[in-house]
Parts: structure tokens; sequence; C-alpha cells
């Protein structure tokens, strides 16, 4: 735990634990509203978004990308929502027309456009780069304190953490309006809360969430980290507080463990590489959900006892 | 040899400007090379069988199963390449991998089945948490297989996105033998399946074990997800089943045809796809096929006879006209002004007032008629017990096709005789 350890694995371990964080935060109320797979759509069009906000400033500068693909987020959940109501169309269906739409206009939009010359390809996009976000300028535990070392943290980190922060102050200043307007939306309404206004703020939140970490962490580990880790949660508890704080907690291991085994269990196994972190974060996320369907003290359902 | 020879393309060759078309031209009529033949045919016979079974899903809404199944694939690949290489062979035997990416899909469906059965959590987040689960571990998988030494391992990420540029001649005829099978496949099983998607408990009532056919419904959509991984990828096959049946689903309200439409029209986009991609460079297989059947969705969701967009809005201003002329008419039958422009054109179209909103011979003669069915629909509540009858009182049905002449008749006894109506005029 010296030196290299703060220079290539500390920035990358805090960067996965914001955006798992950031990602699993919105994730319980997607769960629990069975909009889970929304954070999947959310993730394949991110690329077109991407693509486009390239095309148009041909740069690869971060806010330009970021809008892009929160657009494209956007634009995305308009479209389910007119594909539903216009062609009255069951909303898995359209969740699917209308996500591998996008991704194939991404895919195509790269492919047509000369991005050979920066670092914009769909393998990235997929499965991310934590490793290379290393803190080169840092040369042991004192650098922490250091302000010119500082200076050459990698921006994302900086990026993350702080919408890790927003998504977490939102959860608790509408955490009354989440908890009803998800567990009894008729009450809610009935209550007069802006249900429909909240059910979008959330997708938005979680959009934001999935943008912000897909910059840092790619795909896989925005859709892992949306359900596995609450869904994990849910089968440990009955009470939403619980579940929230045992999500974070889960998506924290996950991410810290994942990063750990992808880097160093090749390198006690014997071999000379690492192998991705990303989907290693997204397999450890797994196991734990396993352990959770296998060992969890409310994994039946209500009024079934548990087996086993 | 030389004197004879001449290039294939030779119309290209002989035109200036570049021409797009007959490549494209080329393409569609199989002219486009060997290779490009086959998997324009391999496309078409995918294309067939991922429509027609994706509707089996569509209709038994778990569309998005199919997506589950096509990212755990990817596991499967991996295992499969090493296992091969381990065992001293090339690693890259397409019917290897699929093999392997078949086993790894068909165990990633057997966890979102027994997460669903076992636990609390929904099948929603049972497919997210599979799918993003396998894809991690393929990725792994992947990464550790670029650093082994074999050195001939380039070529497995195409199963993302597929590839069929280099494509080896054996493997256009795995996907163009396998299409053809899973369209057999289809065929056979299209009763049960249709039986079972519409309307489980029906089925099992006679008889159908409702498991197994459900089971054999996801080994065809396994086995077409398998196929289709070298030719559009993992990430784009979830778009060959479910977007033809959606398409589909606006063109026919009967179950056995929803099937064979969505059938045609993932063939359709398959082959026109693997055309216009064969036609240039630069446009990759999977992606164009999607996008045809993107826009085939598009045009249906607008131009559908019903269900389409175009007709609900043609429906609806129908609607509209029919409210106006009428509110119109009562307000003529009661001597009122007619305020509202709409109306006005509406009546003045029909020559029934003056643009000025005065009532016409023939708008008062109408509206006199109309004022009287109204008077009949009064004493029709009173004396009517009949509520089926009644309530179909909506102030636009014609009381002709409600009630027969005698009965209206009859109302007509108990009004009096007509009263002439006095207009503005």
């Amino acid at each position: 735990m010296g030196a290299d350890f703060v220079q290539f694995s500390l920035t990358p371990i805090l960067i996965g634990v914001f955006a798992s964080i950031a990602c699993a935060l919105p994730g319980n109320f997607l769960v629990l509203r069975r909009q889970a797979l929304i954070g999947d759509a959310i993730s394949h069009v991110v690329l077109p978004g991407i693509v486009v906000a390239f095309l148009l400033t041909s740069s690869v500068a971060t806010l330009p990308m970021l809008a892009g693909a929160a657009g494209a987020a956007v634009l995305a959940v308009i479209l389910i929502e007119a594909i539903k109501r216009l062609g009255r169309i069951e909303p898995g269906a359209a969740m699917g027309v209308t996500f591998t739409t996008l991704f194939a206009a991404g895919v195509l939009l790269l492919e047509q456009s000369d991005t050979s010359s920066v670092h914009l390809d769909v393998e990235h996009a997929l499965m991310g780069n934590l490793e290379s976000l290393i803190w080169l300028r840092a040369d042991g535990w004192q650098s922490l304190v250091d302000p010119v070392a500082l200076a050459g943290l990698p921006p994302e980190l900086l990026r993350i953490a702080v919408v890790a922060g927003l998504i977490a102050v939102l959860t608790v200043v509408f955490w009354r309006w989440l908890k009803i307007s998800t567990f009894d939306a008729g009450f809610a309404e009935a209550l007069g809360l802006p249900t429909r206004t909240i059910g979008m703020g959330l997708v938005i939140a979680a959009a934001v969430a999935a943008v912000a970490a897909f910059d840092a962490v790619g795909s896989i580990i925005v859709i892992a980290m949306f359900i596995c880790p609450p869904a994990a949660a849910r089968l440990m508890t009955n009470r939403l507080e619980a579940q929230v704080w045992w999500s974070v907690g889960f998506a924290a291991l996950s991410a810290v463990l994942g990063y750990v085994l992808a880097g160093y269990g090749p390198l006690w196994l014997g071999a000379t590489n690492a192998v991705s972190a990303a989907g290693m974060i997204a397999a450890v996320s797994g196991v734990i959900l396993g352990l959770a369907c296998l060992f969890g003290p409310h994994r039946a359902r209500v009024g079934v006892a548990a087996e086993g | 040899m030389a004197g004879g020879w001449r290039p294939r393309n030779w119309i290209n060759s002989r035109s200036q400007a570049p021409d797009l078309v007959s490549p494209f031209l080329e393409a569609l009529f199989l002219g486009a090379g060997y290779n490009a033949a086959l998997v324009a045919i391999g496309a078409a016979l995918l294309g067939f069988s991922a429509g027609a079974s994706g509707t089996f899903l569509f209709l038994r809404k778990r569309a998005l199963v199919s997506d589950a199944v096509a990212h755990a694939t990817l596991p499967g690949v991996g295992l499969a390449f090493m296992a091969m290489v381990w065992a001293g062979g090339d690693g890259r035997n397409l019917v290897g991998l699929l093999a392997g990416s078949a086993l790894s899909a068909w165990l990633g469906l057997l966890v979102v089945e027994w997460m669903v059965r076992r636990t609390r959590l929904s099948e929603d987040t049972a497919i997210g948490a599979v799918l993003s689960v396998f894809f991690g571990v393929g990725v792994v998988l992947l990464t550790i297989i670029q650093t082994m030494s074999t050195g001939r391992q380039a070529g497995l990420e195409d199963f993302l996105l597929g590839a069929t540029a280099g494509m080896l001649f054996q493997d256009a005829v795995v996907i163009a033998v396998g299409g053809a099978l899973a369209v057999c496949a289809t065929f056979i099983l299209r009763r049960p399946m249709t039986l079972v998607a519409f309307d489980p408990e029906f089925a099992a009532a006679n008889g159908y074990d409702v498991r197994r056919i459900d089971l054999a419904m996801m080994a065809l959509v396994l086995a077409v997800t398998v196929i289709g991984l070298k030719l559009v990828g993992l990430v784009l096959i979830v778009a060959m089943l479910i977007i033809p049946p959606v398409t589909a689903r606006f063109w026919t309200e009967e179950s056995d045809k929803v099937v064979w439409y969505a059938g045609v029209l993932g063939g359709v986009a398959g082959y026109v796809g693997a055309a216009i991609s064969a036609s240039a460079p630069a446009l990759p297989t999977g992606p164009i096929i999607v996008l045809v059947s993107a826009t085939l969705f598009g045009l249906s969701l607008f131009f559908a006879p019903a269900r389409g967009v175009a007709a609900a809005l043609i429906r609806h201003r129908r609607f509209q006209r029919r409210v106006h002329r009428r509110q119109g008419l009562l307000a003529l039958a009661r001597g009122e002004s007619i305020l509202e422009p709409y109306t006005i054109r509406v009546l003045s179209a029909e020559g029934l007032v003056r643009p000025d909103g005065v009532a016409t011979d023939d708008g008062r003669a109408i509206a006199a008629k109309i004022a009287r069915d109204e008077r009949r629909w009064d004493i029709v509540r009173e004396v009517h017990q009949d509520a089926g009858l009644t309530g179909r009182y909506d102030g636009l049905t014609p009381i002709e096709e409600v009630f027969t002449a005698d009965e209206i008749a009859e109302f007509d006894r108990l009004i009096g005789a007509p009263r002439p109506v006095g207009g503005s005029a």
C-alpha cells in the first residue's frame, strides 16, 4: 500500500466507487418501479449521443460529449414514451425498438465518419477504460495534501464525485416524494404530488448518472450498478431506508473488490496481465446478487415462506 | 483472355459521376459476389426466423428476455475460444464458438427464470442483472484472451457488433443453413406457440404443456440469437427479434398473420440491409439491417391502416367534424346563431348555411330532422327500459341505426306531428 497504490489504483477505485454509488441510488427506485431496464436503454443510447456531439463539435472535449449523451438519453425516453402511446405498444417492446435503433444509428455514424484519429470507438464505450485513469503526479499518500499533485488528478474523478454528490443530495431532498410515488402512485396523486414529473425526474437523474459514469467506466458498469446492488439490497430488507444503505454498500464493495480482483487477481494466479476492471466489477456485483438470491433474509415473495 | 475480359461492374466504369444506385441494385440481385449473395440470403432467412420467433416473445410480453439471452452469449464465446485453443484447435471455428455461446445463453436464460421463480425480484430486474453480469464476465474473458499468446485471437470483438466484411465462406454457409433450419422450426412449432402466446390458460386447458412450449420458444429465440451473432452482433440481434413483430402488429389483428407478417418484414429488412451494406464500404451490416427494420417500423407507425397515427388522426378529424356539424344544426334548430368559425365552415361546405352563418332551406330541413330525432330520443329514454339501447345515445348515432321504423313511428305518435323550425332568416 505504498506510492504505487496511490499512483495507479487509488483514483480508479475512487472513480469506480463514485460511479457505482451514483448509479445504484436511482437504481433502487427504478428496480422498485419495474423500470430496471431504463438503465439498459439509456446506457445504449449514450453512444449515438456522443458520436453526434463529436461530429458537431469535432472535438472530444468533455462538455459537448456529456451534453450529447444527456440529450440522447432524454430523446430516447421521449421516443419510448411516444411509441408506447402512439402505437399502443407495451413498454418493454417500445424500449427495445428505441434503444436498438438509436444504437445502430450511432454505430453507423461512427463507421461513416472519420473518427480514427481520436479515441472514440464502440469497444471503449461498452467496456470503459477504468485502468487508464491513473494519478501520475502522485508519489505517495502525502500527495493527498499536496495542491500541485492534486491538480493532476484525472478530471473524471472530480466530475463523477460531483455527480454522485448531486444524486445523493437529490435523493435526500426528494426522499418522501420518491418513496410515496414509488410505492403507491395513486396515493401520491391523491396527495397532489406531481407523480409524472417525479417519474421523469428520476429517469433524468438516472441518465445524468449513467452519462457521467459512462464517461469514466463504460456502459457495462452502468447497467450492472443500476440493477445488481439495488436488487441484492431488496432481498436483504423490507425497509426502503435500509435498502438504499445496503445498495450503497454493495455498490462500493463491488467497485473495490472488482478493481482489486481485476488488477491483482491474475497476478496472484501467476498471470502477468490484469483483466478488464469494468467487467470484473460487474461480475462481482453479480456474485453479490447471487449470494443475496440464495441467502438473503427477505428473498421470497410476500406470503411465501423462505425455502431452504 | 485479356481481350475478352471485362470488369464485373462495367456499368460503373462507364459513367463519370459516382453511381450509388447500381452497386446497390447489383447487390440486391445477388450480383455483388458469391459471399455477399450468400450473406444476403442468410440475412433474409435469419431475419425471417427472427421476426417470426420474436413474435411469440412479443405477444407473451417478454420481448426484452431476448436482450438477456443476447448479452449472455459473450462469456460462452470467450470460453469456447479458450477451450478450442487449449485443445490445440484453431479457436476461431465458428460452429464451436456458436455452440459455446448457445450454452452460456441457455445458462443465462435459466438464471433469469430461476430468479423470477425463487425470489421476489421482477422479471425486468432479473433480465438486467443477467445481461450486465454475463456481459461483464464476457469482457473479462475477452481481456484474458487478448493477452493469450496464440496470436490468432483477432475477431472475437466482431461478435459484439457483427462483421461480414472478412467473413469466411464457411461462416456464410453456417448462417444460411442455420437461418433455414430456424425457419423450418418456426413453421413446425407455429400452432402451439401461437396458442400459448395468446392464451396460455386456454392452451393448458387444451392439454398443451405450456412450460415446455415456452421452453421451445426460448430455444428458438436462442438459436436465432446465436446464428445472428456473427452477422449483426449481440447488441443488435435484439432488434431483429423485437422490431419486426412490433411492426407487424400494426398491420393485422389476426394471430396467425402476425407471425408471417413479422417474418416477411424481418426477411425483407435482412435482405435489403445486407444488400445496402454490400454496395459500399463503411456500411456495417448489422446496423444497416436494424435501420432498415426501424424505417419499416416508422412507416407503419404513421401510415398503417386502422392502428397507424395518420389513420387515428383522420378518425379524430372526422369525429370532430361530425360533432361540429351536429352542434351547429342543433343551434339552427333552436334558432340560435352559430359563432364557432369551424362549425360554419363545416356546414357551409355542405350548403347548409351561408358563409355568414344564416341557415339555407336545406339547413333548416336537416336541422328540423335532427331536432326531431333529439325529441325521439327523449321519448325513448322515457318509454324504453332497455339501457343497452338507450345507452347508445351519444348525440351522433342516427336513431335509425338503433331502432326499427315501426318503433320510431311509435315514438313519433307520442311526440305528435312535425313542427316547422324557425331559422333566423
